[in-house]
């Protein structure tokens, strides 16, 4: 009888098994499909813009001129792609040092009071939601801005100021976690052969963890590319090339949700936004490449 | 008798309340490997890490007693540690190699001391690996990463880099333990053949090890010097039972 039972129905852990495994199966297939039916979207969207519409990709993407509703209808989109590079690129340059000094003073210097108190303290700074910032931003930085500097106070520089404060819990939580998984041994090493604090941080876990770290600034600029809210609330969205970095100007995302509501679906003016967000999603997509090159690269 | 290289006086080490280390008197010859054998946890890494101020480096801990080296007690407030630690070089368990070239592992200690000319670096680099025995394995690829070595020949990378500063003592804390028997017989002749110019203390859990290659041997329990003597005596010979106990592996 026990063999019968055996041939019928599988045993409960094998069958245990094989649910498990449709179940994730299941999970992942869910995933796939949303992630490629989004990229199909995007794309076929964004494409229809050329193809459609017939707009010349070189002249969209060299194009100074963004100008949906004039006759005949302009679309350069190169101010947006300056604004997005230069205000991501500019929030790390500020974000990347102040990140990783915290990370180093929190695992290095006062690894207590640092992974205790100060790590939840800027792990606290991502959750705030990005309207605050940007609220933050227009009603702080702006005027401040506007006082010290010609011009008012709006532009690259101040979108650039909120989107460090943005980014800076990416860059410290990467950056703290790869100086704490630094190999033993390394710094004993090193001040063993007489070097000091400094120097051993200087020249043997900061060059160590190099690669973590520019993950972490690469991550941080792919975040800051993205972020559309907090930047459209002080960046002014003049879709021009400005001649400092305090002129209104505009980026990708926040050309975007400026004009997503006063578009029809299907109209060239439509389109052409969609064309904006591939060429967002593109430019994450070469983010995560580059992470990923930055990753292998500190395995060797 | 020979020159001192190195003495303990008195050298306790508590971490927190927990003494590691009880009373510690050791004088350390010249020119002569000392090991320093024992069971687990009877601190004897404790009290060589000690030697150099490494303790330092770990919050709670705290060394009491005298350290003397040629006359002057290193283990005084006063002491530049940075100068201490280049007149004796430290070699791990597991090598420790930075993430950097061969070349680059060498001479980074002796940058930190101040030597910028690149052909005295390139003197020290070669002299270096040639007294560690790893220049003719290594002088084609001076310039690649120091973690492709093999774990031999990168404990060997690290011997060099500790002699790159011109020591005069060398602390190892079972420098062999985390390699295969050809490369610890490698380095045990690296040792003997180091012993002619340097004070050597090592740690080993290898009683073999312990007989081959060191002339004094101190058996280490509970945090206390049961019995230091020259090793000969020690493993033929010795005064107490629980060394011979330990020796004859009936604990530890």
């Amino acid at each position: 009888m026990a063999q019968s039972v055996g041939k019928q129905q599988p045993k409960p852990h094998l069958r245990e098994e094989w649910v498990g495994r449709v179940y994730t199966f299941l999970c992942i297939l869910f995933l796939l499909l949303t992630i490629f039916s989004m990229v199909y979207f995007v794309a076929s969207k964004g494409l229809s813009t050329f193809i459609i519409n017939k707009v010349n990709l070189a002249g969209f993407l060299t194009g100074l001129k963004w100008s949906p509703d004039s006759e005949p209808p302009l679309f350069g989109a190169l101010p947006f792609l300056i604004g997005s590079f230069s205000t991501s690129i500019l929030a790390a340059v500020i974000a990347a040092p102040l990140g990783f000094c915290a990370a180093v003073f929190m695992t290095q210097i006062m690894p207590k009071f640092g992974r205790k108190i100060m790590q939840p303290v800027i792990e606290l700074l991502a959750g705030i939601p990005s309207v605050v910032y940007g609220f933050v931003g227009l009603s702080v930085i702006v005027p401040l801005f506007r006082d010290i500097f010609p011009g008012q106070g709006i532009g690259i520089a101040a979108g650039a100021v909120v989107l460090s404060i943005m980014i800076l819990p990416t860059i410290t939580t990467i950056a703290t976690d790869a100086l704490a998984s630094l190999p033993a041994g390394l710094k004993e090493g090193s001040y063993a052969l007489g070097a000091t604090r400094w120097q051993t941080i200087y020249r043997i876990v900061l060059p160590t963890t190099m690669p973590a770290l520019l993950t972490g600034i690469v991550l941080g600029i792919a975040r800051a590319f993205g972020e559309a809210l907090a930047v459209q609330m002080v960046i002014g969205n003049s879709p021009h090339i400005p001649r400092s970095l305090f002129e209104s100007t505009s980026t990708l995302t926040s050309a975007i949700t400026l004009s997503m509501g006063n578009t029809v679906m299907g109209s060239i003016q439509n389109n052409a936004l969609w064309s904006l967000a591939l060429l967002l999603m593109i430019m994450t997509f070469v983010f995560v490449f580059i992470v990923r090159m930055l990753e292998r690269r500190s395995k060797l | 008798m020979q020159d001192i290289g190195l003495s303990a006086h008195k050298l306790s080490v508590h971490y927190g309340e927990k003494a590691a280390v009880k009373n510690v008197s050791l004088d350390f010859a010249d020119r002569q490997v000392t090991a320093l054998i024992g069971p687990s946890g009877c601190g004897k890494s404790t009290f060589l890490r000690s030697l150099n101020r490494m303790n330092d480096l770990i919050p709670g801990a705290r060394v009491t007693g005298d350290i003397w080296i040629g006359g002057e007690n290193i283990n005084s407030p006063q002491t530049d540690v940075v100068l201490l630690r280049q007149k004796i070089g430290m070699v791990w368990q597991r090598p420790n190699p930075f993430h950097k070239s061969i070349y680059e592992n060498i001479a980074f200690g002796p940058r930190y001391h101040g030597i910028r000319d690149k052909k005295k670096l390139d003197e020290i680099v070669e002299q270096s690996l040639r007294r560690a025995a790893l220049w003719e394995e290594t002088k084609d690829r001076l310039h690649n990463s120091a973690l492709a070595l093999s774990g031999g020949q990168q404990q060997r990378l690290c011997i060099a880099r500790s002699i790159a500063v011109k020591p005069s003592i060398i602390l190892m804390d079972e420098p062999a333990s985390a390699l295969d028997p050809v490369s610890t017989a490698k380095i045990e002749e690296l040792i003997a053949e180091l012993k002619q110019d340097y004070c050597i203390v090592i740690v080993t859990h290898n009683m073999y090890q312990a007989a081959r290659i060191s002339q004094k041997t101190a058996f280490f329990m509970l945090g206390e010097v049961e019995e230091y003597d020259d090793t000969d005596k020690i493993f033929t010979n010795p005064q107490k039972i629980s060394t011979s106990d330990y020796i004859t592996g009936r604990f530890g």
